[in-house]
């Protein structure tokens, strides 16, 4: 069977019927006076997921995590956890717990002490919330720097401090507003890779809002992109990335080409669209077209095939004058310039290190692509 | 940009110093005079201070003063924190605009129409004039002070402590006692040693709200001094002054040195890393 891209692991839950969602977000509008964060939005969320909220700023991905926190109520519709109806329980009575954007260390208290503070407002005893706290700080190799403060600590570490507390009371469901926005960016993929493991070791479910797609790509099982309230497309990251569904979507994730022409035929599930370059493009698609309407059609940039001579077929090809090169080191980006004066990206991985008689500048080529490596957008 | 001294620069120096502390240092060189007369110097003598002990009066207005501040100040301590937590956190109550500028209009009211109005309202209500319509009248002047400064904490505290608290599982109460009040206590405990000055060295309120039995220092030393300055009076004063003097240094030694505490600590956590 063919699949999207890379398989992580055989855990689909969504996929079941039998499941029962562990979050539930039912029909949730969220208003401030009349601006509208959240619009009819229903969303399930299952056991042991890794669940990212994605969009870009004011689509509502921090609403609907703090409306699940406790923090904020929605106007309407209704948020269940492990089939417990949520309205009306203050944060302090949710089995959920939160990872800050900014933290949110408490300053006055040392490491242990706010590690432990989640714990002491369960009334555990002193030397259980010791042993927990000890084995939180070796979880996030920290045992250092137990009784130091919070500004006696670098970035990094107070980062890991603040998930250190978060996961202490062993929550139903952890949630994390941004967690790695304020580390640079070596720290912030070793970091990605960490918070995986541990959401792997720990058994926990996790929801994370982030604005950095290939954050939610590296770490989530799920995504679900956001834009002004609504949730878009919801998918495995390899479907949001080869499956895109609107020319929002397609475009919010990575880099693409969007061809726009007129559809010339249908027939049984394949459409031919036209462009204005006269290209052709043939592929399938799952939407309903008829001919004379406008269609668009994505794909990566790492999918179109570069060459000098017309490739066979003359379908999927396009020739046109290299404008700009762009070497990355691991590949390089080709810029093309058509006839209509559309710009295409192309990327070629560089495999090898050496390259007989490579493209050059103003020189004339062609690119082209297999049928199925791009998609029909709807519209 | 020049930062050398030149001779305007001292000389400017010297004369801003001279204004401000002049006066002062005459008080204080004439505190100890072994004389009676004020303005001729007969000697360094500290005989003064030990008749200001031995002055009764004097000694009793100062301790109305104390009780009067201390618990004026702790009070307005509460009221003003309470009023500045209202104002930053409820901002969408109705009459927001007039609570706010109904606890802010005693900064800039006429010390002398507050005084008369909480008289007039002492004595319509038959409140007997005495200590407690004192530290009364101390704690509504006072009370704006301490908001400001509180507020102006709050502006910048962090609300993310306290839904971190929440989600934690601590209440409302908890994290308010936990979390909120050790982060601001130094704007509290700052508005309350604010409120403590202004309470000490108020003359006009009290001079409008005691009552027989609840004279306070400054209103002793200016009835006093109406009679003639003696001594005993620079003394009271070089006292008080001194008083003054030393929390302020002791305030300002503590803040610099936590402050460089702080920034040490954070390079040294920047080379661990």
């Amino acid at each position: 069977m063919k699949s999207l891209g890379s398989i992580r692991r055989s855990f689909e839950p969504w996929n079941d019927p039998n499941q029962r969602p562990y979050i539930a977000f039912e029909n949730i509008t969220k208003k401030f006076g009349d601006f509208v964060a959240v619009k009819d939005l229903t969303l399930h969320i299952f056991q042991r997921e890794f669940f990212a909220l994605l969009g870009g700023s004011g689509c509502g991905k921090s609403t609907l995590l703090r409306m699940l926190a406790g923090f904020e109520n929605p106007t309407e519709g209704q948020i269940l956890l492990d089939g417990e109806n949520m309205s009306g329980v203050p944060p302090y009575k949710r089995p959920v717990n939160m990872m800050f954007q900014s933290y949110a260390l408490f300053p006055h208290m040392s490491v242990e002490k706010n590690i432990a503070f989640g714990l002491k407002q369960d009334g555990m005893a002193k030397s259980e919330i010791d042993d927990r706290v000890n084995n939180m700080l070796k979880l996030v190799k920290l045992d250092q720097f137990g009784k130091r403060k919070p500004h006696q600590l670098s970035g990094g570490q107070r980062q890991r401090v603040a998930l250190a507390r978060s996961i202490a009371k062993r929550p139903k469901v952890l949630l994390l507003d941004e967690p790695l926005g304020a580390l640079d960016k070596k720290l912030r993929e070793e970091t990605q890779f960490e918070l995986m493991d541990l959401q792997q070791d720990l058994g926990l479910t996790f929801v994370v809002v982030t604005h950095d797609q290939e954050e939610a790509m590296t770490m989530a099982d799920r995504i679900a992109v956001m834009d002004v309230g609504r949730i878009i497309q919801i998918g495995t990251p390899a479907e949001i990335y080869e499956a895109p569904k609107s020319e929002f979507v397609a475009s919010f994730i990575g880099d693409i080409n969007i061809f726009r022409g007129e559809v010339t035929a249908v027939k049984g599930g394949v459409v031919d669209i036209e462009t204005p370059d006269g290209m052709v493009i043939r592929s399938e698609t799952p939407h309903a077209h008829a001919t004379g309407e406008k269609a668009s059609f994505a794909i990566r940039p790492e999918k179109l095939r570069v060459s000098r001579t017309r490739p066979e077929g003359g379908i999927n090809a396009a020739s046109g004058e290299v404008w700009d090169i762009g070497y990355l080191g691991d590949m390089t980006v080709f810029h093309i310039k058509l006839k209509s004066g559309d710009v295409v990206k192309a990327s070629l991985l560089n495999a090898v290190r050496t390259v007989e008689d490579p493209f050059s500048y103003d020189e004339e080529i062609w690119v082209s692509f297999a049928p199925d490596s791009g998609v029909v957008l709807s519209n | 940009m020049n930062t050398s001294w030149t001779r305007f620069n001292i000389a400017s120096v010297v004369f801003g110093f001279a204004f401000l502390y002049l006066p002062i240092l005459l008080l204080v060189i004439y505190s100890f005079n072994e004389s009676r007369l004020v303005t001729v110097w007969a000697g360094f003598s500290t005989k003064w201070y030990r008749e200001l002990f031995n002055n009764q009066g004097l000694m009793d207005a100062a301790w109305v003063t104390v009780r009067v501040g201390l618990v004026s100040a702790t009070f307005a301590t509460v009221l003003g924190t309470l009023a500045a937590l209202a104002l930053t956190r409820y901002t969408r109550f109705n009459g927001r605009i007039l609570f706010s500028g109904m606890v802010f209009a005693p900064l800039v009211m006429p010390e002398v129409i507050t005084g008369l109005s909480l008289l007039l309202l002492f004595v319509a209500v038959d409140f007997g004039r005495g200590f407690w319509t004192v530290t009364l009248a101390h704690i509504t002047f006072t009370m704006c002070f301490v908001a400001v400064v509180v507020q102006s904490r709050l502006m910048s505290f962090d609300r993310s402590l306290e839904e971190a608290a929440m989600d934690l599982g601590a209440g409302p109460v908890t994290t308010f006692l936990q979390i909120t009040l050790p982060v601001i206590l130094p704007a509290v405990i700052a508005g309350w040693m604010l409120a403590f000055t202004l309470s000490l060295d108020d003359l006009v309120i009290a001079s409008f709200t005691s009552g027989p039995g609840a004279t306070t220092l400054p209103m002793k030393i200016y009835s006093q001094v109406r009679l003639g300055v003696t001594p005993e009076i620079n003394a009271v004063c070089t006292l008080l002054i001194g008083a003054v003097a030393i929390g302020v240094i002791i305030a300002s030694v503590l803040n610099k040195s936590r402050e460089v505490r702080r920034l040490r600590d954070e390079q040294a956590a920047f080379a661990n890393h």
